[in-house]
């Protein structure tokens, strides 16, 4: 890596292409760095092989491509320093240690440091979960748009939230079989958020087309969904639902579920970042202010790694991040851009609380999972131990649970299990869910093969 | 709400060496207090490397070792409850003839404390652990050595010892220590006062600010071992893993994940905080290739440090003060104290109630730093 870049980015999503733009044409050559092999991140996604991507609903893969390209072009014309498939394993203050596409490690030091990591998809333990065949709703989004496969036969879309309407009607129209979309939210609840969604029309005019879709084709759309599991002996047999109408079987070989994104926090976490709980979304959110500053001097976040607004609040953000970046470098910026920034990003601010109150996380499916459901799929923690360990040893602090329990020490380190397993340790003590914690990421923040040598190392060798 | 609490003995840290204290006193049914400024065990006595071992240790430790020893092997009995204590052995590996020769020197003094090795050589060495790297000298192993898992142990003797009678308050700053008619005041944060007549100090790392309050100067730095822990792999390595001079040192768990020691994180004293650095973990790496080549093929999934205490000769101090009557000091385990901590607690307890102990201290005790005369007079 090049010792002179003092500027890092952190994931070529659209939040972190956009503020790479912004920096790359006032000449300041960000290294950008993005553990996959090309730009786009989850949401941007490039498609695998060859070939006219699928029409989507509210997919315009040209937006996508043309971001691509022009992230790109900026890298070829040595405009700013692309490190693809480079993965940030640490990061201290001034020093980031990621591992790279040959696999050795490499460090480099900055100055200034925009975050865009994403988010990850809030997932629920429910009977069945691990059974082969179960996706998240992001999962089957992948593998439809990148891979262009489908995850089954007979896809069933269990969860809440815009994206599993979004991902499902995306289905139906690649002439997949979706067998329902559960919601576990009221059709009143959307209703009552209406007026907020009309902060953007365009997002709601989105909304009708995937319901559109999804009716043309005829696929149920349950709503108020109460309970579900996954059934199946080794893999996905069936979807059991509890509707408002009664008990419902659902005849599918694989599920696609979700409820809504989160904020991957762990980079900021290893900086000692400031979190607060959010009670809206009922996650952790980093402290930061509306340009997209943490309170730590000249780290920065932007997109869905900071606020859960989706692709196109993301690369308003990334573009307003380095806009207050070159801010504190002391460079002149177009103060009329910024302010438009700061309105648009205030809109989707809006529209995305909105869907967060037509969309609520349904906590009391979550602080009821039973005894015998595993959370921790990593280290096999059931909800029982959970509850055990937090009444045998006064455990009141989702951390010390970890410790007792094995609960997120597992390869993801907590990411899947770690809401919900704060959830079930607030229930069995009668806590506010804010007051167990979080789970403290620790590095690597991503697994790092044991084999791994620094560049020096694999130089001298 | 501030309260008055006044007690025989206050502990003051909440690491295991203090909660085996308190457990040792409450069995003997003392009055005990123990504050805690976090969580009993948050820092090195609850994330340390989990080894058991008698192997290595200054000769003066020994006597010590060989209680807790004894004390480990019905650990489950004094505590309640499994805290996967296993006596796998401990190999010490050198990786040239001075070091094993330096092995060979300790397994014969140690013999006379009734510690017994074996010591091997190369091709015994590979013959028996063949899954060991080639390019080692030898290697001396203690069969009665072992491990266990350091994040139960210690809220197993803190809950022990609740159960017993003991006082734990966690979240407890301490603020003042001073003396007082009937023997010490302690302020806690928020304006509680606990009155006792003998005072114990096993704050750890912050151990010499505790005596300092008190006026007594006690030298200790700060460190904060690195640690790292691997995805599940085959169960092969048995024994716990050292080395006979400065390195790594790794266990495997029978579920499959290697735990990785060796080197240091960061640490900062004022914040009561600390990391691992990732360049002691990337250092840990290549030498655990080095001596167990199959690891290369494991995948690192987290890494962590605990603040410890380190004193200059690397030995802890025991033992009742050199100046202050009823002040009684067990800090600075210097990076080896999670075996020894059982034994502790119960040698304190007969220091503090009897007077006298059947386990010599000799060599750990406060006197050998005060050289000077006191500050305070």
């Amino acid at each position: 890596m090049s010792a002179g870049a003092t500027i890092v980015v952190v994931g070529a999503g659209p939040a972190g292409m956009a503020a790479a733009r912004v920096l790359a044409e006032e000449g300041l050559r960000p290294m950008v760095l993005d553990k996959a092999a090309r730009p786009g991140g989850q949401v941007w996604r490039e498609p695998v092989g060859e070939g006219e991507e699928p029409s989507l609903p509210g997919h315009d893969p040209s937006q996508a491509r043309r971001a691509r390209t022009a992230f790109l072009e900026l890298a070829r014309d040595g405009r700013l320093d692309w490190y693809p498939s480079t993965t940030v394993v640490d990061l201290t203050r001034d020093r980031l240690w990621a591992l790279g596409a040959s696999g050795a490690v490499d460090s480099t030091g900055f100055d200034r440091l925009i975050l865009c990591p994403g988010a990850i998809e809030r997932i629920l333990p429910v009977p069945g979960w691990t059974l082969p065949g179960v996706y998240t709703s992001g999962g089957a989004r992948t593998a439809l748009e990148s891979l262009r496969c489908f995850v089954g036969r007979r896809i069933a879309f269990v969860g809440t939230g815009p994206l599993l309407y979004l991902v499902a009607a995306r289905h139906v129209a690649a002439g997949a079989s979706v067998v329902a979309v559960a919601d576990t939210a009221r059709l009143h609840q959307a209703l009552a958020a209406l007026p907020g969604l009309a902060a953007d029309r365009s997002g709601l005019a989105l909304a009708a087309r995937c319901l559109a879709a999804l009716r043309r084709a005829v696929v149920p759309i349950l709503r108020g969904v109460r309970a579900f599991a996954v059934e199946g002996r080794h893999r996905v047999e069936g979807l059991r639902l509890e509707t408002r109408a009664g008990p419902r079987e659902l005849d599918c070989d694989a599920v696609a579920f979700g409820f809504g994104l989160v904020p991957q926090l762990q980079l900021l976490d290893l900086l000692d970042a400031p979190f607060r709980f959010d009670p809206e979304s009922e996650s952790w959110l980093p402290e930061l202010d509306r340009a997209g500053r943490t309170p730590l001097p000249g780290v920065y976040v932007a997109g869905d790694g900071g606020r859960i607004r989706g692709a196109r609040a993301a690369e308003l953000a990334g573009e307003r991040a380095a806009l207050a970046l070159l801010e504190d470098l002391g460079r002149p910026v177009d103060g009329p851009r910024v302010a438009r920034l700061d309105r648009e990003l205030e809109r989707q601010s809006r529209f995305a609380r909105a869907l967060g109150r037509a969309f609520p996380f349904p906590r009391a499916l979550e602080e009821a999972i039973a005894d015998d459901t595993v959370v921790c799929r990593c280290e096999g923690v059931t909800a029982a131990a959970l509850r055990a360990a937090s009444r045998a040893f006064d455990a009141d602090e989702i951390n010390r649970a970890k410790a007792l329990t094995r609960c997120g020490m597992g390869r993801c380190q907590g990411r899947l299990c770690g809401p919900s397993a704060a959830r079930i340790l607030a229930g069995a003590r009668g806590l506010d869910l804010a007051s167990v914690g979080r789970l403290r990421a620790q590095p690597p923040v991503e697994p790092l093969p044991a084999r791994a040598r620094r560049v020096e190392e694999e130089t001298a060798a | 709400m501030s309260e008055r609490l006044a007690t025989e003995v206050c502990i003051v840290g909440g690491g295991l060496v203090g909660c085996a204290t308190a457990l040792a006193l409450a069995r003997r049914r003392t009055p005990c207090v123990l504050v805690e400024r976090e969580r009993c065990g948050t820092h090195a006595s609850g994330v340390n490397y989990g080894g058991v071992r008698r192997q290595g240790r200054a000769l003066e430790e020994l006597p010590l070792a060989a209680r807790a020893r004894r004390m480990w092997g019905r650990l489950a009995v004094l505590v309640g409850h499994d805290s996967e204590f296993r006596p796998t052995g401990h190999l010490r590996l050198a990786r040239d003839a001075a070091e094993l020769a330096a092995l060979e020197q300790w397994a014969a003094e140690a013999a006379r404390l009734d510690v017994r090795c074996e010591i091997l050589g190369p091709h015994a060495l590979a013959a028996r652990w063949p899954w060991l790297g080639s390019g080692l000298a030898g290697g001396s192993f203690c069969a009665d050595d072992g491990q266990a898992n350091p994040r139960l142990t210690t809220l197993l003797f803190a809950r022990a010892a609740r159960e017993q009678g003991a006082r734990i308050l966690e979240q407890k700053p301490v603020t003042a220590v001073e003396r007082s008619r009937r023997g010490f005041r302690v302020v806690i944060q928020g304006g509680s006062e606990i009155q006792t007549r003998v005072l114990v100090n096993t704050a750890g790392a912050w151990g010499p600010a505790i005596a300092a309050l008190l006026g007594e100067e006690l030298p200790g730095e700060v460190i904060a071992p690195n640690m790292l822990v691997s995805e599940p792999l085959p169960y092969r390595i048995e024994p716990n893993l050292g080395m006979a001079g400065p390195g790594i040192y790794l266990r495997q768990v029978p579920t499959g994940s290697v735990i990785f020691g060796g080197g240091r994180g960061a640490a900062d004293l004022a914040k009561a905080r600390c990391r691992p650095l990732f360049s002691t973990t990337l250092a840990t790496l290549a030498e655990a290739r080095r001596i167990v080549p199959g690891l290369a093929s494991a995948t690192i999934i987290r890494s962590w440090a605990g603040i410890e205490g380190r004193m200059p000769d690397d030995r802890p101090v025991i033992g009742p003060s050199a100046r202050v009557p009823g002040l009684f000091h067990a800090f600075g385990f210097s990076g080896h104290g999670f075996m020894l901590a059982p034994a502790v607690g119960a040698v304190l307890a007969e220091l503090i109630l009897d007077g006298h102990s059947s386990t010599s201290l000799a060599g750990l005790g406060p006197a050998r730093f005060a050289q000077r005369p006191a500050a305070f007079a």
